[in-house]
């Protein structure tokens, strides 16, 4: 059995605006021990998916409206505060972008660390302190012992990232949902910190979330990539599946957005257009609107459904755009003549 | 483990062996609650508010202990000796009715200085308490909770204090109510603003994640984090709680005579300002260096309390 089964997820966020369906019918799965990366524009419900999944959604505005997620055979979805206060962090963690603010400025590192221990097990306080040190120097804090006891001012960005990874896992939580845990640092930190995540992953088992805009980073550390569009699922699969054998214009496109594999000199590549407001009513293809592809016709129906090409590669099937017209993807295809059979037919 | 960590930022600083600090930290820990050790040891440094602080314990045990020892009674009048300047027998003078001033002044004192810091804890534990909920539940409970505040900012104090008096009778601790059930308002108000701004911050999302219970995470994390700024208000609470006593006595609704409280004194001391100024001169000292002590408290405090401030 998968460690989480989430199947048809629905949140909605009801506002003046209208009610905005950030997460409209999100359905996955999750083995122990894998890796998956969730992709996608701002406002795709990336985030969105993952606090659902804590029920951290702040309600109100925010709903969840259906779905289930089975965590080891129990339903999150359904659980009362207080069992979800026993989840957390204890059994699913979660990091968050910004490590920042994501550290109490008003207590020392040690408190913190322990502080999730003492609550979720039977530790007294000085082996507390002891798995607290342990735990900072695995993720490779120097001089953990003296540093334990310091603000979280004292610590520079990727230091503190580093603190939160260790305080998340700190309990050897099966899941671990990482939103955008390497957005707000630079380049050669996040390598860091996804070494980190990666190397703590196989030490102790932990299936990983990994939310992100940086396709990059999910070709490097992913088992399965979910990649979203207007709250909805637009194409999931291996990271190979994805990355090579890329069905939907949508993840076309978004593999052209990568500076790296496009040629020096030249405009960076970007899709035009805005991602769709999900306040309103979308007919067929959301995408369609930026789609890149030839139009075949008017975008009608209700949107598009994930259909399975082979080997659990799932895209959503749109056919109001044709692509089998020549793309001019930087990728090396595999097979792009068997692509392009697959999605017409 | 990735070792291209940033050992640059720690190469200044002596590390001793793991195990001996470790042992250390341990040790550190077991004293309890860090927030509050850290802030003594911080604000031992401060010597301005170090001082403040010996100088109101003084005044303090000048008012408690003080009329012990002294061969006075507050009330004990002496009408053929009138009002004295200062003298060895009557250090700071006595007033009109030949009463020695300065067990007036250490009794009025007591009185002051426990409606001060009783009606300021009472203001701050309810305020903080109320504001911090308020701001962290949100939504439709705030508006609910702050409309309330509202409703009693807008009630004309001194008929809430005449009601009570009718009511209840005359007593010290009315006066505790009734002034810590206005001050508590401000208190309110200020911590529930800084609530809304800190609870969007990512750290309460953090906790909120790592299982904490709301009371913790109000308690624990929100609290502390507004700590500074509820110091300064405190510590102009503490005058403004000591004003307020001394407008319901003059009032005849606080202190009566022959009990005196340093607002009391002050009052007939600027009376009779122009004739007998060490009337005047010494409760207002008094009530000023206390204040003056306080404020600088206050202000060590709120340095103390905010890890950043540490230049260790």
């Amino acid at each position: 059995m998968a460690l989480l089964e989430v199947s048809d997820l629905r949140t909605s966020f009801h506002t003046r605006g209208g009610v905005v369906r950030a997460v409209d019918g999100v359905s996955f799965t999750l083995d122990k021990g894998e890796t998956l990366g969730i992709v996608g524009e701002s406002g795709s419900g990336k985030s969105v998916t993952c606090y659902s999944l804590m029920k951290l959604i702040p309600e109100p505005p925010g709903r969840i409206e259906s779905g289930t997620a089975f965590f080891d055979g129990q339903d999150l979805l359904q659980m009362s505060p207080k069992q979800l206060r026993k989840i957390r962090g204890n059994r699913i963690s979660m990091i968050f972008q910004d490590p920042m603010t994501s550290l109490n400025p008003y207590l020392r590192i040690s408190t913190q660390l322990i502080e999730a221990l003492r609550i979720h097990t039977n530790i007294d306080k000085k082996a507390a302190l002891k798995k607290a040190i342990e735990a900072l120097e695995e993720v490779g804090i120097p001089g953990a012992a003296q540093r334990v006891n310091q603000y979280p001012h004292e610590f520079s960005g990727g230091m503190r990232q580093r603190v939160m990874i260790a305080m998340a896992l700190i309990t050897e939580p099966d899941l671990l949902i990482a939103d955008e845990p390497t957005t707000a640092l630079d380049v050669t930190v996040q390598a860091q910190i996804l070494d980190i995540i990666k190397e703590r992953q196989n030490r102790l088992g932990t299936a990983v979330i990994l939310v992100t805009h940086d396709l990059g980073v999910v070709a490097g550390t992913c088992d399965k990539v979910n990649v979203m569009y207007g709250g909805k699922l637009m194409e999931s699969g291996t990271a190979e599946q994805v990355f090579y054998n890329a069905i939907h214009p949508y993840t076309r496109s978004l593999q052209k957005t990568i500076p790296s594999l496009q040629a020096k000199g030249e405009n960076l590549y970007t899709i035009a257009g805005l991602p769709p407001d999900v306040s309103k009513p979308i007919h067929g293809c959301a995408f369609y609107p930026r789609c890149p592809y030839p139009k075949t016709g008017a975008p009608e129906g209700d949107r598009p459904q994930l259909v399975d090409a082979g080997d659990g590669h799932c895209f959503a099937d749109c056919r109001f755009c044709d692509s089998s017209a020549p793309i001019e993807t930087v990728l090396p295809q595999k097979d792009a003549g068997d692509l392009a059979g697959e999605e017409l037919a | 483990m990735s070792d291209h960590s940033e050992t640059a930022v720690l190469a200044d600083e002596p590390v001793p062996p793991p195990t001996e600090a470790s042992e250390i930290a341990a040790e550190e820990l077991e004293e309890g609650s860090s927030l509050w050790r850290d802030a003594w040891q911080r604000l031992r440094r401060n010597k301005l508010a170090l001082a403040s602080l010996f100088i109101f314990l003084a005044i303090c045990l000048f008012c408690v202990a003080g009329p012990w020892f002294s061969p006075y009674n507050a009330d004990a009048q002496d009408l053929f000796l009138g009002a004295v300047g200062p003298s060895w027998a009557h250090p700071f003078g006595t007033d009109t009715l030949g009463r020695d001033l300065m067990v007036r002044v250490m009794e009025g004192g007591r009185i002051s200085l426990l409606v001060g810091l009783v009606a300021t804890m009472v203001a701050l534990l309810i305020g903080v308490m109320y504001g911090a909920v308020a701001g962290y539940l949100g939504g439709k409970v705030d508006s609910a909770m702050m409309r309330f505040v509202d409703l009693l900012y807008a009630l004309p104090f001194t008929i809430f204090v005449i009601l009570l008096m009718v009511a209840f009778g005359r007593s010290l601790w009315l006066i505790f109510v009734a002034i810590g059930a206005i001050e508590w308002l401000t208190t309110a108000r200020i911590v529930r603003s800084g609530v809304l701004g800190l609870k969007k911050q990512e750290f309460v999302e953090a906790a909120n994640s790592l299982g904490f219970s709301h009371m913790r995470i109000i308690v624990r994390h929100l609290i502390p984090n507004v700590l500074g700024p509820v110091i300064v208000v405190a510590t102009l609470t503490v005058p403004a709680v000591m004003l307020l006593e001394a407008f319901l006595s003059f009032l005849g609704l606080g202190v009566q005579p022959p009990d005196a409280s340093w607002g009391v004194l002050i009052n007939e001391g600027q009376q009779n300002m122009e004739i007998f100024p060490w009337m005047l001169i010494f409760p207002a000292f008094f009530f000023a260096l206390t204040l003056f002590c306080l404020n600088f408290l206050g202000d060590g405090l709120r340095d103390a309390l905010d890890p950043k401030s540490a230049k260790d």
